[in-house]
């Protein structure tokens, strides 16, 4: 038996506009941009694709299934931008064969930094997911696929059944990615392990027409997963869902190979499509993985160095959560969501300087010209959200004195 | 292969990227083990000629000159060629004309190395000593004295640099039918901006036109010359710049670095329309008005060197604002170990070798984006000259946030050590070989 897993990762980021030190406003964000590139994406991507995957589920009569881990700033932003896209999420959450995952709304790092707030933003996520779609997550997937064995123990604790992440070679070592594991000592949590090389194929190489394999059809991408029978139970296909239309063209056929491919796979009978949840139900556990140390699915290194890779990166995280305690003492709720919009890990990636290996990946999906002006604008903003703490605080000192002084 | 190039004196005893250049890419090609006749303009000694220091003690009028001081070794593959010539890069036919004035007359041509063809100059002239009356002049005469030492060499092909060279390069090409190649380091339009001088745009345009082959220092000057000197694109071929590796400062202990509680923000250039110091003042005014400890130096001089110190003083920040006058040698590498950024707000800017330095300093730069330097660093904050809100948004930023500071410092000393004369060598000779291969 061979079961494809789907699972597209859906996010965007609120895109900070260019903020000076000049500058003493309130608006960080770029609506303007946000909301164009949200468009864009919707356009070439996201409507496309989701009337695709609608297509296939009723002309395969539900045999195809796919799963989605949409951030909150992205739901957000559909909703304000172009509500179409939520009306066609809507309309693949009935069909039965879609699976919602749960993530940190912000898409951020915050487990890296403060586990309150981690638990906060995936408790918010899982919220939302539960009144859109009307499901709620069993499965759950940090942001980047950012891993180790603590945090799969504290996802466990929050009651999740399964939990995904890359599966890079130097943790699998002479590991299939193709089974399902258990961390170690955790008998109540499945590890969905992402199968890079065949995701890899479709989400990085599909164009490349230096690739050997180029060009992938169908039948031969059916073919690799038929050969995975006898040596492992699923194929976990994770991928950006922007893969689709965007960071694939049109052009390039990614559409064409989507429409025909689960035809192919269902043509021998031992294949079929699950959602992650059906496979952590399906198949047993083959065993421990050990992640001791932080992984991600991110460049060649897999590792935290996108954006915790020099000073810049990590001085600006331990920034903002060291502000954590100023923000959320304020109780103002505008403040707080600005902050917790600043946490989305994409402002740290802009920073990131390791450009001469993965720099086109990295330009590629960077507004700023480059990670100093993206780490100097940030900066910028952390100041002026430090200094509406302290007037907060101020007012807070005021009023209580204020109210010691009047009843006299 | 043998170059003759047409070249400048070398730094420490002149200012400026031409010379440094020169320098940078002769030794380079010596080392490549290319043959080079490095003939260059020396005046006699005033206060104008910086690079001479003292005439030497004999009466012969040998001047010690930066030669003297070179590495035997280095230079292995060069004959060095002085004509007897007034020029001095980066002049213009109005400085030319105060020089002269200051000049006293001497001998028509000297060299350490070279005796013969003296007494041919002579008795070519008839009247040694006597510089061109004007710049135009000065250009044409060092042609003609060029073409003089170069009917007793041999070589291959002809290497002019800069415009004030471009005559001699026609002529000794015309002369020997072998190639020129016309390197660019500035253009009229850099140092001029739309008021260019029509004498100096001709002649550039003529050397242009009539090379077989014209390197600039970036992909902007190329551009310049393609759209302002309507030279065909093909023609011309983009070397950067580099920067010595081994520099004096590398063996400056860290140690070293002046205590201070100032933050101190530089400009180190000519003070001349073409780098920008208005710009640099009215971001410092922006600054200062948000920061207190902070200082501007501005090291360099200049034409505009006055205007900028009255209008330091009209902004009303004369006391946050030092000039320090022309700088050389230790006092360069003093005033990089005390800076904590480098701006070089340059409003047109062929190349820009003092970001590099500053880079080699472990100082942080912050550089137009009309620089060809931008081209190839970056690791560099880059803004529009015109952009002073910008500018000051980012001295600001380097100056609060030390990661900031200190992420530019380490990725721009790397990136800098990947900038070598060897590869600018190279990239010459290439070019070289293309105009020999078709000749």
């Amino acid at each position: 038996m061979a079961s494809v897993c789907f699972y597209f990762q859906v996010h965007q980021p609120y895109r900070l506009r260019h903020y000076s030190v000049f500058d003493s406003d309130n608006n960080y964000f770029d609506d303007y941009k946000n909301g164009e590139i949200c468009r864009k994406v919707a356009n070439k991507c996201y409507l496309p694709a989701n009337r695709l995957i609608l297509d296939l589920i009723h002309r395969y009569n539900g045999q195809f299934k796919v799963s989605y881990a949409i951030t909150g700033v992205a739901l957000d932003q559909f909703e304000e931008y172009c509500p179409e896209v939520l009306s066609t999420f809507h309309a693949l959450a009935d069909t039965g064969c879609v699976e919602f995952i749960s993530e940190t709304y912000y898409h951020s790092l915050s487990f890296l930094y403060s586990k309150d707030e981690f638990a906060h933003q995936v408790r918010m996520h899982r919220k939302r997911i539960q009144e859109l779609f009307g499901q709620t997550p069993r499965i759950f997937r940090n942001t980047e696929l950012i891993y180790n064995n603590e945090l799969a123990e504290y996802i466990n604790d929050m009651g999740y059944e399964g939990i995904i992440c890359e599966g890079a070679d130097h943790i699998m070592g002479f590991r299939s990615p193709n089974y399902v594991y258990t961390p170690p000592g955790q008998n109540n949590i499945k590890m969905l392990t992402k199968n890079y090389r065949l995701s890899d194929d479709i989400a990085f190489r599909f164009s490349n027409q230096d690739w050997a394999e180029w060009p992938l059809t169908a039948p031969k991408f059916a073919n690799w997963v038929h050969d995975v029978n006898g040596n492992g139970f699923t194929v976990n296909l994770f991928m950006d869902y922007e893969t689709l239309g965007e960071h694939q063209w049109e052009d390039t056929g990614i559409f064409d190979f989507l429409n025909h491919m689960p035809g192919e796979v269902l043509k021998h009978p031992d294949n079929d499509f699950k959602t992650p949840s059906e496979v952590i139900d399906s198949y047993d556990a083959m065993g421990d993985l050990n992640v001791p140390y932080m992984i991600s699915w991110a460049d060649m290194e897999r590792d935290l160095s996108a954006w915790l890779g020099n000073a810049m990166q990590s001085n600006a995280l331990y920034e903002i959560y060291q502000l954590e305690g100023a923000v959320k003492a304020t109780g103002d709720e505008s403040l707080i969501e600005d902050w917790r919009k600043l946490q989305t890990s994409d402002h740290f990636y802009y920073m990131c300087t390791k450009w001469f290996a993965d720099g086109d990946v990295h330009k590629y999906f960077n507004p700023y010209d480059s990670p100093y002006d993206s780490y100097i604008n940030f900066m910028n903003v952390m100041d002026n959200l430090q200094s509406r703490c302290r007037n907060a605080a101020g007012k807070v000192e005021q009023n209580k004195s204020h109210k010691m002084v009047t009843p006299q | 292969m043998r170059v003759l190039m047409l070249g400048w004196e070398f730094p420490p005893f002149i200012s400026g990227g031409l010379g440094t250049a020169c320098y940078g890419l002769t030794r380079a090609m010596s080392q490549l083990g290319t043959e080079v006749i490095f003939v260059l303009p020396r005046p006699v000694s005033s206060e104008y000629s910086t690079h001479v220091k003292m005439t030497s003690p004999t009466n012969l009028g040998i001047d010690i000159s930066s030669f003297d001081l070179l590495d035997e070794k280095d230079f292995s593959n060069v004959t060095f060629r002085a004509v007897r010539s007034s020029l001095q890069p980066y002049q213009t036919p109005q400085s030319y004309n105060e020089m002269l004035e200051n000049i006293t007359k001497q001998s028509i041509f000297s060299s350490h190395q070279v005796q013969t063809g003296q007494e041919n100059m002579e008795n070519l002239h008839g009247q040694p000593g006597h510089y061109g009356e004007d710049l135009y002049q000065e250009v044409q005469r060092y042609a003609r004295l060029a073409t003089v030492i170069a009917r007793d060499e041999d070589f291959d092909v002809i290497h002019a640099h800069d415009w004030m060279t471009y005559p001699a390069g026609i002529a000794v090409s015309a002369m020997s039918g072998k190639p020129l190649v016309a390197h660019i380091h500035s253009t009229e339009f850099d140092r001029s901006g739309e008021s260019v001088n029509q004498m100096v745009y001709d002649i550039e345009r003529q050397g242009l036109h009539y090379a077989n082959k014209v390197i600039a220092v970036s992909h902007l000057t190329k551009n310049i010359v393609a759209s302002r000197y309507s030279v065909s694109e093909e023609k011309i071929s983009v070397v950067y710049n580099a920067i010595e590796r081994n520099g004096t400062v590398l063996n400056v202990p860290k140690t070293n670095r002046i205590s201070k509680d100032e933050k101190i923000v530089l400009f180190l250039g000519r003070i001349t329309m073409q780098k920008g110091p208005e710009y640099f003042l009215a971001a410092a005014k922006k600054v200062i008005d948000v920061m207190d400890n902070v200082k501007f130096v501005m090291a360099g001089s200049g034409d505009l060197i006055k205007r900028t110190i009255e209008l330091a003083a009209e902004m009303g920040i004369g006391h946050k604002v030092l000039f320090t006058g022309f700088l050389r040698g230790d006092d360069v590498d003093k005033v990089f170990r005390m800076a904590d950024l480098f701006v070089m707000p340059s409003v047109s800017e062929p190349f820009g070798l003092v970001p590099l330095e500053a880079l080699r300093n472990d100082v942080p730069v912050i550089i137009s984006k009309q620089s060809g330097v931008a081209e190839v660093l970056t690791h560099a904050l880059k803004v529009d000259f015109w952009d002073i809100n910008e500018m000051a948004n980012k001295i600001i930023a380097v100056l609060k946030h030390p990661p900031l500071s200190v992420t530019l410092q380490q990725h721009g000393n790397f990136e800098v050590r990947k900038l070598s004369w060897k590869d600018a060598a190279e990239h010459c000779i290439k070019a070289y070989d293309s105009v020999l291969c078709c000749a």
